[in-house]
Order: C-alpha cells, then structure tokens, then sequence
C-alpha cells in the first residue's frame, strides 16, 4: 500500500534518513520502533507531506505522493504533541476539521464517545491537559475513516484506560483491512497491537519483520528481549 | 479557500486587536476633520498619519498573526489541502480583515466630512500598503522559524520603508544636486510604496506647494492620469512580488 524507495532527508548537516527503502501492506498494523532522534517522526512527516525529502519518492497505491495533496484524504495523523488553535473550543475545532472535508460521507464518531469528548466540547483547547488533547487528536485521526493511520507515540500521555480504548480501536480498524503505522517505545504495548516492527536507526532501516519471525530468530519469546538480543548481534 | 478564510477571519475578529485598531483609525479620522475645518487640510494629515501608522500596525499584526496560527497551519496541513491554498486564505484572511477595519475607521468619516475624488485616492491607498506590508510581514515570517527574529525583520521594513528610505532619498538628492536627477529620482519613488502611496493621493490634491519634489515631478512628467496608473502598477507589483515569493517558499519548506 505504501512503498517507500530511497527516502532521504538532511536537516543543514545532519542527516536524519539514509537511503530507506520499505513498503508496509494494507491490514497490518507496523509498529516503526528506534532510539530517539533516528527519523522514526522525520518518516511519517514525509509521508504526510509535511516534511519534503530531499530524494527518494513515496508511493500510495503506485502514485507518487510528492507535491501531491489529495491522497491525504487516506491519512488520518496523530501527532506526538497535538498543537491546536488555543482559543478554539473542542466542538468548533472538531466542526471545522469536519466542514473542510464535507465530501466524506461516512464519519467515526466512536472515539469522541468513548472519550467523553462531548461532555467537554465547550472547553477551549489552550486549557486542555496533554491527555485531553491527546484524546482529541486520536478522534480526528480516526474521524474521516482513513485507509491509513499514522499513529506518533499514541499512548504516551493517555491514562491506561484510555490507552486500551485506543489499542481496541486500532485492532478494530485493522480487521476492516486498515494500515496502522505506529511509532511507539512501549515494547508490551507492541506485541499487543502489532504484527510487524520496522527499526530505525540513524536514519538506516535496520530491519522490517513480523513479530513471530523476531521472536523465532532468537528464540525469545518476548519481543523485548528478542529486539534486544538483535540490537546487541549487531552492535 | 473560503472556508479557511472564514476560520482566519473568526480568529482575527475574537483577538479584538482589529477592533482597537479600527477604533483608533475612527477616533482619529473624526478628532482631524474636526480640528482642520478645512476637508482637503484635513485628509493632508489623515494622509501623513495613515502613511506611518498603517503600515506599522500592518507588518506587526501580520507577522505576530503568522507564528500564532502555526497549530491551526500544521491541523490543516495533515488534510487534503494544497499548501498554497492554506497560505492564500491567512494572507486574505489576514489582509481582508485589516483593510475593513482601515475603510470602517477611516471611510465611514472621510465619506462624511470629506467625500471627494482624493478622499477615494487616500482609501484606496491604505487599502494597498495594507496588503503590501501584510505580504511583507509574511516574508519575514516564512524566512525565519523564529517568532522574535521575524518581528525584529518586520519592524526593521517597517523602519526602512517609513522612515530611514526618505531621508537616503534627500541625502542623494543633495549629493547629486548639480546633476539632473528627474529620472533617477522617479525609479527611487518606484522603490519604496509608501511613497507612491503619497503620490496617489498628492496628484489629485491640486496643491503643488504640498508636494514634495518627488511628487512635483510625478506630475510635470507623467501628467496626473498616466502618473496615477503607472504608480498604482507599481503598487501592485509591490503586493505581488513578497506575496508570490513568499507563497512559494511556504510551500517548499519543512514543517
């Protein structure tokens, strides 16, 4: 569903993605692990058109995505850290995401209720909690039915029983044939929700497996101890 | 586009920084035609003032307005929305709104006390150095990621272009003096809107003595109407070329 070839990307000096080459199918759920500053977020914004690489192409179906913009109707984005309008109130920001993309017939609501969002649609966003805003952006991301997710860090500010509404919703969306890019450094939370793990590392692709294959390669049966074992192979 | 433009203007109108500035321009207007007795007097100093006021409050709105709507610009990138799109309803969106506030503030009084063919000129005038400096304010705001340096580069046009540009213009006058300097002096006017602005307005006021050099030779050479047309080309040009390079650096660049 998604190819990526080549992919590069430097920020001045640095070079955040080397030369990265993947392809991630449709109904699965890809978990992109990797230490901190390894281009797992630099990925996804390319992806979304945020970020423009400076080589390399990306593929949505076969179509090249750069300087594109209406394959982005398929993406529903979760950022790690959701910035909103501050003095917009919950309903209105939800009202308007909803009045720029009125062509879209079927709408996901179920987020907004298990959240409770409506109890809370006339709080202005600038006094939101992390996690408030976190639950908002996860309800926008699934919001328009996409075909794809991507997913940055979903849980890391969700309470626990927040955190498992959303992993329910995710293996929910993957049963409807849905792709689910997830960035995530919670290895548990990995094994629950997905079926492969894409690594990065300096901005190399390390390797892209599906969960069962790491565990039998290293004969772990913890998907923690079985990327560790890798990393330290390998190191 | 005219949905973001709406949501751009909602924003604006909820900050009420439009409306003190509208009220301002009001309290202004009304408190000059008042004083002079004279209308023509009058809309000379509004002109003077309008000159200096507009575009500071233009460039400065514009360019804190830009950095603060960086949330609602990275929402809106995730959708399927063109760039150039976004970009073109902040710049409406943000130019439209102070342009009503400046006809409100000073249109409804000028239409009162002063309705005249140069009454028109001078809001026709603020009009377009309000969508110039707001192109400006965006300039500065998509070369620079930081918010202080942007303002600092805004303020510094704002300086250039209000203040220093005319004293430059005198110096070279007066260095050059013994040499012919009508078209040399011409293309310097061309440099800097808010001159042509004046100009606009000084060619249709039949006060020669009012006009500064710049303006005297507007008229002995281009005549009013071709001199008129040639410097609202220019201004145009002025909004369109920060407007244009500025789009096209937003939509090439990182977020």
């Amino acid at each position: 569903m998604i190819t990526i070839e080549n992919l590069q990307k430097r920020y001045g000096k640095l070079s955040v993605l080397k030369d990265v080459n993947v392809r991630f199918e449709a109904g699965r759920v890809v978990s992109i692990i990797g230490p901190n500053g390894s281009g797992k977020t630099t990925m996804s914004k390319c992806i979304l058109g945020m970020v423009l690489p400076d080589a390399g192409d990306i593929k949505i179906n076969n179509q090249s995505i750069l300087k594109q913009h209406a394959y982005r109707s398929q993406i529903g984005y979760m950022p790690q850290i959701g910035r909103y309008p501050e003095n917009m109130k919950i309903r209105q920001v939800l009202n308007m995401v909803r009045d720029m993309r009125k062509e879209v017939q079927e709408i996901d609501e179920e987020l907004i209720g298990l959240y409770g969002l409506k109890e809370m649609y006339d709080k202005p966003m600038g006094s939101l909690s992390g996690g408030t805003r976190q639950k908002v952006s996860a309800a926008l991301a699934f919001l328009f039915n996409p075909q794809i997710l991507i997913l940055d860090e979903p849980t890391a500010g969700l309470d626990p029983v927040s955190a498992e509404i959303l992993k329910a919703k995710i293996l929910k969306e993957k049963k409807r044939g849905r792709l689910i890019l997830i960035t995530s450094h919670i290895m548990s939370e990995i094994e629950e929700v997905a079926d492969e793990v894409m690594c990065l590392m300096d901005g190399h692709l390390k390797f892209h497996e599906t969960i069962a294959a790491l565990k039998e390669q290293t004969q772990e049966n913890r998907l923690s101890r079985a990327i560790a074992k890798i990393m330290k192979e390998e190191g | 586009m005219g949905k973001i433009i709406k949501y751009v203007f909602y924003d604006i109108v909820r900050s009420k920084i439009v409306l003190a500035y509208t009220v301002f321009l009001l309290l202004l207007s009304l408190g000059l035609f008042h004083l002079g007795g004279n209308p023509d007097k009058a809309i000379l100093s509004l002109l003077n003032l309008v000159l200096l006021t507009v575009p500071l409050i233009s460039i400065v709105f514009a360019t804190t307005h830009f950095y603060n709507s960086y949330e609602f610009i990275e929402l809106l990138v995730a959708q399927p929305i063109n760039r150039s799109k976004i970009f073109m309803s902040e710049y409406l969106g943000v130019a439209g709104s102070l342009s009503g506030a400046f006809l409100l503030g000073v249109g409804v009084p000028v239409l009162l006390f002063g309705a005249s063919a140069t009454g028109g000129y001078l809001l026709l005038t603020g009009v377009l150095i309000t969508f110039i400096f707001v192109a400006m304010a965006f300039l500065a705001s998509v070369i620079t990621r930081d918010k202080a340096k942007g303002i600092g580069v805004a303020l510094l046009l704002w300086f250039y272009f209000a203040l220093i540009y005319d004293g430059l213009v005198l110096l070279i006058l007066f260095t050059f003096s013994d040499y012919p300097l009508e078209n040399p002096t011409l293309v310097l006017t061309a440099l800097n809107p808010v001159d042509l602005g004046r100009i606009i307005v000084l060619l249709n006021l039949d006060a020669s003595a009012l006009m500064g050099y710049t303006g005297a030779l507007y008229k002995s050479i281009l005549g009013s109407f071709w001199g008129i047309s040639l410097a609202l080309g220019l201004m145009l040009l002025w909004i369109l070329v920060p407007m244009v390079s500025s789009r096209q650096i937003f939509a090439r660049r990182d977020l």
